[in-house]
């Protein structure tokens, strides 16, 4: 394996890098003017990237071919099926930011680069073959997304926002290198393929103690329960378009690392986390579904529906199988998909003066006072609860389809049962626009940018989305076989 | 018909109509919604006229593969084909009802009611389980915002009800499904009708769909939905809830509990005749002390739908035939008597039973129709409830006399409620200047009624042009649940008095 092929493999990497340095030229000479330009050249290069990466989905690369720089690195169709999700969502949200700071006049030219570099790490999450690539990639995306959470620098909850992410973040990956030490120190190699190797002869106390620590930390960058608990401030203060990155573009990186830890480099040891993912994706899903109850703010709101998300798609992990792996990719572009439509939805949501309306009593008759608004709002809200026909149904019953395929029945009972209190909040947002007399806060007119982005997800989740189940499910399926080839 | 996709037809007309309303004036979202119904009647009846009675079980059926995991396969039998025909011929009497009574967010509210209709024929028609479930559950969408926008009061409270209720049943029959697609490698509604399920297993999916189905129905003890969102939903949302929603679970336990799980069917009998038998005298007696018209409507549906499942759970073809038969009959004359209550209370905009009274007097003609409709609810011989409550109950008395018999208290309970319902405000004295200034059916209300009127005499006085086209798919599921039949109680059998005094006398030898 000669390096210019491995050069060749993170093509992607480097046109980020390169363009994320070049692009940092141009704003320290240029200053806040060009932050319009960066951030279009910023999503032009997010876009190439995604046709870099889009060929080796297609061909289902996998195996040494694909492998960079000794096994770190790996450029199969799994990296690529999330890269194209990451890519593809940190370009639409930095599409729907210059509107939200104009009104600020916070756009500053680092915002884009920041995307930009926290893309790059994300990319390199899904790509990892080696715990030690795992980490760069990490802290090199959570580093860029403590900044970006901070970023509306007048704001006092954007900075609070901010320094708890870093706080909790730091922490969690402070349990996260423990758990990788230990791993490293009882099967003595960093590599999954090494890890995978030492593990299937059996599994030693302490490198359980790895394994329980390593997905301890990961549980808190996909904010899965018990390590959920900073996911609701941090969603509610960071700025919409920075809560739209995380609650997209982040939650598929960190999900996507998962799914390769899990699978890949402790496949071999499945029994001995599956019931701790089993614990974990049924308190998701119920916590996640009655803290929403409560919530007055409907970014709060969102935060508790992405921790219910998470639940969902953790049962997909439980079951430990390709179809499960396939079932939570599919979820994956779903989900993601949804909570784009429904931050693009809230970024819409302004009253009179331009400011955000974010409060839900504030929603009260959208359904009379802005129709069409209302109407995607309504749409990705009963997406969200699952119900048929909108597309959100598909991903439920993708996972659970997977999970009673492998045997595990009761689990998928429990879970879908437990879905129902989430429809309760749900389909609140529903009464709130569609029942109630209106208020009429909600005013201001909004971006092009933002009607064009919702407008398209409303229409992937309307049925006509089923028609994409095909050739989604031909994807999904290629990308998760890519984990299971040494099993 | 050859190759013409009419079921994709049927489906697309209201759906088309339901995006032109939304984006339409009050007044051009009304005609568009009578004119999409009326012509998906007409193609109702095209299919009716065009459906081979004694052919192929299964007739019309469309099948593309363009969903991953399932297909878009639709077909009808005649169980089919006469529900899909209550739901046309109910559609139009709907929008009709709603022409003068909604006034605000008509073009929504006439959307709703086309995509409705979409789903409920996509419901009948779907011939892939999971297609089904799509169309089962996205009623929910529909209806939620039809009680919740346009109901009345206490319309929230009654539109989280139906929707949580309805959902948490539903999703546990979607366990049962993919269970039993994984295990029987096909989705396809015919193929799995004939699949033989393990037994042991089939209790499990049996009680996942009733979870379902008994909510829908709804049975006794998990009924109590269906008063709060009668009483809140609009007029049109009453008669479709009550002529065709409720239908959809008497329907799922004739094309799925019962073809599908006949021993778990067997052996849940005892359970749904307890339950029925509770729900008839029950809900009988919560009928007639209500003050409420459509409470007292809503609760009288109650009783009606536990003869079903009475009927459906008898085992034998009397007993299926008069089920399909209440439902259609039920679904005509509760829509109608809903339609009843509409008319009033558009006049007086109460419920109360006690502001009315007299009303023969000032409107007589109402009067006629309503008395008719009644009749029909208490099952007078010549109308529709007869018929099908008579083969039920004839039906169930072959498998136990006893449970018969508290069924048969439903009719004379029935009797009971819905006559002194009809004294109270149609007979007595005027009490009420307001009610008594009240005027008489117009044109619009004749053309809703009148149809009405004669399909209840017409399945009352003829039913077997709605038994013919059913006729040969109740043998088919007669015969699917002839291996688990339960023995009846009340067999007769044949003594041998001759051989044992001869055998004596040769003893004597």
């Amino acid at each position: 394996m000669d390096f210019a092929h491995s050069l060749r493999l993170i093509a992607p990497e480097e046109t980020l890098s390169v363009a994320a340095l070049i692009l940092l030229l141009v704003s320290a000479w240029s200053g806040d003017k060009a932050a319009r330009l960066i951030s279009i050249l910023s999503v032009a290069v997010l876009v190439g990237c995604m046709f870099l990466v889009a060929p080796a989905l297609c061909s289902g690369a996998a195996g040494p071919d694909v492998t960079a720089f000794g096994g770190q690195y790996r450029a199969d169709a799994f990296a690529s099926f999330a890269k194209l999700l990451i890519y593809g969502a940190a370009a639409a949200s930095l599409m729907v930011t210059p509107a939200f700071f104009a009104r600020f006049g916070a756009m500053r030219a680092e915002y884009p680069i920041l995307v930009l570099l926290a893309s790059l790490g994300m990319g390199m999450m899904a790509s990892a073959g080696d715990l030690l690539t795992l980490y760069i990639g990490l802290e090199l995306n959570s580093l860029a997304s403590y900044v970006l959470a901070a970023f509306l620098r007048p704001d006092g909850r954007s900075a609070e926002s901010g320094l708890k992410y870093f706080v909790l973040g730091a922490l969690a990956s402070g349990i996260l290198l423990f758990g990788v030490s230990l791993t490293y120190g009882f099967t003595g190699t960093t590599s999954f393929e090494g890890i995978a190797t030492a593990l299937s002869g059996g599994l030693s106390h302490g490198a359980l103690f790895g394994i329980v620590f390593v997905l301890a930390g990961l549980a808190f960058k996909i904010s899965a329960v018990p390590f959920h608990m900073w996911t609701p401030d941090v969603y509610e203060g960071a700025p919409t378009p920075v809560t739209t990155f995380f609650a997209t573009a982040s939650k598929a990186s960190a999900l996507a690392l998962t799914m390769r830890v899990a699978l890949e480099a402790f496949g071999p040891q499945a029994h001995a986390w599956q019931q701790i993912v089993v614990f974990a994706a049924l308190a998701s899903i119920v916590v996640g579904a009655l803290g929403a109850i409560g919530q007055t703010n409907i970014k709060r709101l969102m935060a508790y529906s992405s921790i219910n998300n998470v639940g969902f798609v953790l049962i997909g992990l439980a079951i430990a199988t390709p179809q499960g792996a396939a079932a939570m990719l599919t979820y994956l572009v779903i989900y993601v998909a949804m909570s784009l439509g429904g931050f693009v939805a809230i970024l819409m949501l302004r009253d009179g003066q331009g400011e955000p309306v974010e409060a839900i009593s504030d929603l009260s008759g959208l359904s009379r006072t802005r129709p069409w608004l209302a109407l995607a709002l309504a749409m990705i809200m009963f997406s969200l609860a699952g119900i048929p026909p909108l597309f959100g149904f598909w991903g439920k019953f993708v996972v659970f389809q997977a999970a009673v395929q492998a045997g595990f029945v009761p689990l998928a009972a429990i879970g879908i049962a437990a879905s129902v209190i989430g429809a309760f909040y749900y389909i609140k947002i529903v009464k709130v626009m569609y029942f109630d007399e209106p208020v009429d806060v909600v005013r201001g007119q909004s971006d092009w940018a933002h009607q064009v982005l919702l407008a398209a997800m409303a229409v992937f989740m309307s049925p006509l989305g089923y028609l994409l189940t095909k050739w989604l499910d031909g994807l999904a399926t290629a990308a998760a076989n890519v984990l299971f080839l040494h099993a | 018909m050859g190759g013409f996709p009419i079921l994709s037809l049927m489906l697309l007309v209201p759906l088309v109509g339901a995006v032109a309303c939304l984006l339409l004036e009050a007044q051009a979202a009304r005609t568009v919604a009578l004119l999409a119904t009326l012509v998906d009647f007409a193609l109702g009846v095209l299919l009716w006229v065009n459906f081979d009675i004694g052919g192929a079980q299964w007739q019309f059926t469309e099948r593309h593969a363009i969903f991953s995991s399932f297909s878009y396969a639709l077909g009808i039998d005649g169980i089919a084909l006469v529900l899909i025909m209550l739901s046309v011929f109910l559609m139009p009497v709907c929008i009709g009802a709603s022409w003068h009574s909604i006034t605000k967010r008509v073009g929504e509210y006439m959307a709703a009611f086309l995509l409705m209709e979409t789903l409920m024929i996509g419901v009948f028609a779907a011939q892939d389980l999971y297609l089904f479930y799509i169309f089962f559950e996205a009623g929910l969408i529909p209806m939620y915002l039809i009680i919740g926008i346009w109901g009345g009061d206490n319309r929230i409270y009654a539109s989280y009800k139906f929707f949580l209720y309805t959902l948490l049943g539903s999703v546990v029959m979607l366990i049962a499904m993919l269970w039993m697609a994984n295990q029987a490698g096909t989705t396809d509604i015919p193929t799995l009708m004939a699949y033989d399920f393990d037994p042991h297993v089939q209790t499990w999916l049996w009680l996942a769909f009733f979870a379902s189905f008994a909510v829908k129905m709804p049975m006794y003890p998990v009924h109590t939905w269906l008063p709060d969102a009668h009483v809140q939903a609009p007029t049109a949302g009453s008669i479709i809830l009550a002529g065709v929603l409720l239908k959809m679970g008497g329907y799922g336990f004739i094309r799925f509990s019962l073809p599908m799980f006949p021993e778990a069917s067997a052996q849940f009998a005892p359970l749904i005749f307890a339950l029925s038998m509770l729900a008839v005298v029950i809900t009988s007696l919560i009928a007639l002390v209500q003050h409420d018209m459509k409470k007292l409507i809503a609760y009288s549906s109650v009783a009606h739908m536990a003869i079903v499942t009475l009927g459906l759970f008898a085992f034998n073809v009397q007993g299926l035939e008069g089920s399909m038969i209440v439902m259609l009959s039920h679904g005509l004359v509760s829509g109608a008597l809903f339609l009843c209550v509409g008319v009033i209370y558009d006049r007086l905009h109460t419920r109360e039973i006690s502001r009315y009274g007299g009303l023969s007097i000032n409107m007589p003609r109402y009067a006629l129709f309503f008395l008719l409709f009644t009749m029909a609810s208490i099952g007078l011989p010549g109308t529709s409830g007869f018929v099908g409550e008579f083969l039920s109950l004839a039906g169930i008395y072959q498998v136990s006399s006893w449970v018969a018999l508290v069924g048969t208290t439903g009719i004379i309970l029935g009797a009971a409620y819905m006559l002194y319902l009809y004294r109270r405000v149609a007979f007595g004295e005027q009490k009420n200047a307001d009610a008594a200034a009240m005027p008489d059916l117009d044109l619009r209300e004749y053309l809703m009624m009148i149809p009405l009127g004669l399909a209840v005499l017409w399945m009352g006085v003829y039913p077997e042009s709605f038994l013919a086209p059913m006729r040969q798919d109740i043998a088919a599921l007669d015969a699917r649940l002839a291996r688990a039949k339960p023995a009846g109680d009340a067999k007769v059998t044949v003594g041998k008095p001759a051989a044992h005094s001869e055998a004596a006398a040769e003893g004597a030898h």
